[in-house]
């Protein structure tokens, strides 16, 4: 009892408003990766706090994806750390990364197109398992997934589509899907690559409220072009340009900003 | 508006059968085809059976790293041909029965095939199907030279011997039933791989194997292990051809065994569970009623081959499933 008691006095527990407030779940700090020369990051700092939905934007070739992919480990950064959960993550392989709750999506809607959309859902699923190793079982031991599953197709809208093989599916669809397979894993922390990307009118709409819900009680971190979905959705926006960070804040402060307009509203509207 | 979307959500999608209807079928064809093997060395002569028989089981075990595993291996004669070495070997030098001869072949294909297979999934596409040729070609090279293959004569006149100690396989038909049994029981092991929660995230891997790396999936482990199982299933298949032909050549470590295993498995049907069944009952039948025409079956198979990929690139078996629209 005693024992317990010095350890909770040593470790103060941060409900307080300001400790989370400044609570930081994802920060990259100097990070940078080099292509044959070429510098397509520069060195980016960035911070993200728990909770929040934050956007990098930035124009074209302004090294949004290259910075994304090194977030997600799906790049080795030339340069630089990067910090998740006060853990140093930046040698570590994007599935064991993924393990940790940080999860990505694809600018290209990603499905396992010869899996019908309850296989696909299924899979990620199928982590709670951990190692699927199990080559000698019947695949009857993963049915008992299957009402979990189903959920999650329900809550984005392809209960019809249950047994449909992805590839099958129109785009908006695709990316439904993929939603509802990356919800699967529970993750503590979603990055989406340019989740409005192809995406009609009313795809965006729906989409835009689905990112809302599930943003709900974990933290976004996206790359998006549609400005309009970033201005309604993000609490925080950090503007990169030519591999570096140009200016940060909520759009309000960033619309506002001289430089961010002349190097990307500006040049959207030469 | 309304309306516009409400159009949208109304075109029915086309449906994969439930996996129960799927299951029945394949639960019939693997029945039928006991039964099948059962009667066939009534009709057919027993040692052609059992060729057609090694040769389905190894291009199943292709069929269950490309098909399901998506990785093009070229050189899956040398985990074929050196099991095949192997249990001749053992079985002849130092006087092993046939089954442990064969398991003995079974296992030094599997640890062949767990070290070339880590050195070759570290790439992917076609440097992955050249770093798998390179290795089986210095397997070939090994096998000219070492002292215990006896280079171009291969090891002959390999003794059946008595399976357990009990049942001689020196006669045919008892052999027959031996290797239909083995032969069954590799072919219900690649179906319950298939379809293992295993073989799920396989499938996962091959369609997109990023997605499924971001799901939080070791995709390097998973190729591995098919990759080992593919290998020791093919080990499996060629010791058991060791102990049928009383034999074991250079032509099984060729690469042209390599080529004609791929062969086998497009022309039956690629990623099909019965396809390189069918594959390799063809393409055996070939090379036997053909004998006669000496080079010339090399160049009808090539043309089966060609007319194969240009008029149903999803090989015989999955032409048929397209008709059944069920999985085979």
């Amino acid at each position: 009892m005693l024992h317990g008691g010095t350890a909770a006095s040593a470790r103060p527990l941060t409900i307080s408003g300001e400790g989370m407030a400044d609570d930081i779940i994802l920060s990259a700090k100097g990070l940078g990766r080099d292509f044959k020369g070429f510098t397509a990051v520069g060195e980016v700092d960035l911070n993200v706090r728990r909770g929040s939905i934050h956007a990098l934007i930035g124009p074209n070739g302004a090294g949004k994806t290259t910075c994304f992919n090194l977030l997600t480990k799906f790049l080795q950064p030339s340069r630089g750390q990067i910090v998740y959960n006060g853990r140093n993550i930046t040698t570590m392989k994007p599935a064991d990364v993924a393990r940790l709750g940080l999860v990505r999506s694809f600018q290209i809607s990603a499905v396992f197109g010869h899996l019908s959309v309850l296989e696909n859902v299924r899979i990620a699923l199928q982590r709670r398992r951990g190692d699927n190793f199990d080559f000698w079982r019947s695949e009857k031991v993963v049915r008992s997934l299957d009402p979990d599953a189903k959920a999650l197709i329900d809550a984005v809208g392809l209960t019809p589509y249950l047994g449909t093989v992805a590839v099958e599916l129109s785009y908006g669809r695709k990316r439904a899907l993929e939603i509802a397979t990356t919800l699967a894993l529970e993750p503590e922390m979603l990055l989406l690559d340019e989740p409005m990307a192809g995406m009609g009118h009313e795809d965006v709409e729906r989409t835009s409220a689905l990112i809302r819900r599930v943003s709900a009680n974990r933290t976004v971190l996206m790359v998006e072009h549609n400005l309009s979905v970033v201005a309604s959705l993000s609490d925080t926006i950090t503007v990169l340009a030519r591999g570096n960070v140009l200016a940060e804040g909520t759009y309000e402060s960033v619309s506002k900003d001289a430089r961010v307009i002349d190097a990307y509203i500006g040049a959207g509207h030469a | 508006m309304a309306n516009a979307s409400a159009v949208v959500e109304s075109p029915v999608a086309p449906v994969l059968p439930d996996a129960n209807s799927a299951g029945r079928l394949h639960r019939r064809v693997i029945i039928g085809l006991a039964l099948v093997l059962i009667v066939a060395p009534f009709v057919v002569y027993p040692v052609f059976l059992m060729k057609i028989l090694c040769f389905a089981l190894f291009a199943c075990a292709f069929n269950l790293l490309l098909g399901y595993g998506g990785l093009l291996s070229f050189g899956h004669a040398a985990y074929f041909g050196m099991a095949s070495y192997i249990c001749a070997y053992t079985a002849k030098v130092w006087g092993w029965p046939p089954e442990v001869a064969i398991l003995a072949g079974t296992l030094v294909a599997a640890l062949l095939g767990l070290v070339f297979g880590a050195l070759a999934i570290r790439r992917q596409g076609i440097y992955f199907a050249m770093i798998t040729l390179a290795l089986a070609q210095m397997v070939f090279f090994f096998s000219v030279q070492a002292k215990f293959t006896g280079g171009e004569d291969g090891i002959q006149a390999v003794p059946r011997g008595r399976l357990l100690g009990v049942l001689n396989l020196g006669d045919d038909r008892a052999l027959y039933y031996f290797v239909a049994v083995v032969f069954m029981a590799g072919l219900l092991l690649i179906y319950r791989v298939i379809h293992s929660p295993f073989g799920q995230v396989l499938k996962a891997i091959r369609d997109n194997e990023p997605r499924a790396i971001s799901l939080g999936f070791r995709a390097n482990q998973y190729k591995l292990l098919v990759f080992v199982l593919s290998t020791t299933l093919a080990g499996l298949a060629g010791a058991t051809k060791a102990i049928v032909f009383q034999l074991a050549s250079l032509t099984d470590v060729n690469w042209t065994m390599s080529g004609e295993v791929v062969l086998m498995t497009l022309v039956g049907g690629l990623g099909t569970v019965f396809g390189p069944i069918l594959g390799a009952i063809v393409i055996v039948s070939m090379e036997n009623y053909l004998a006669s025409l000496g080079a010339w079956v090399t160049v009808i198979q090539g043309i089966v081959f060609v007319v194969c990929v240009l008029l149903f690139r999803e090989g015989i078996v999955g032409l048929f499933s397209r008709w059944l629209k069920q999985p085979l």
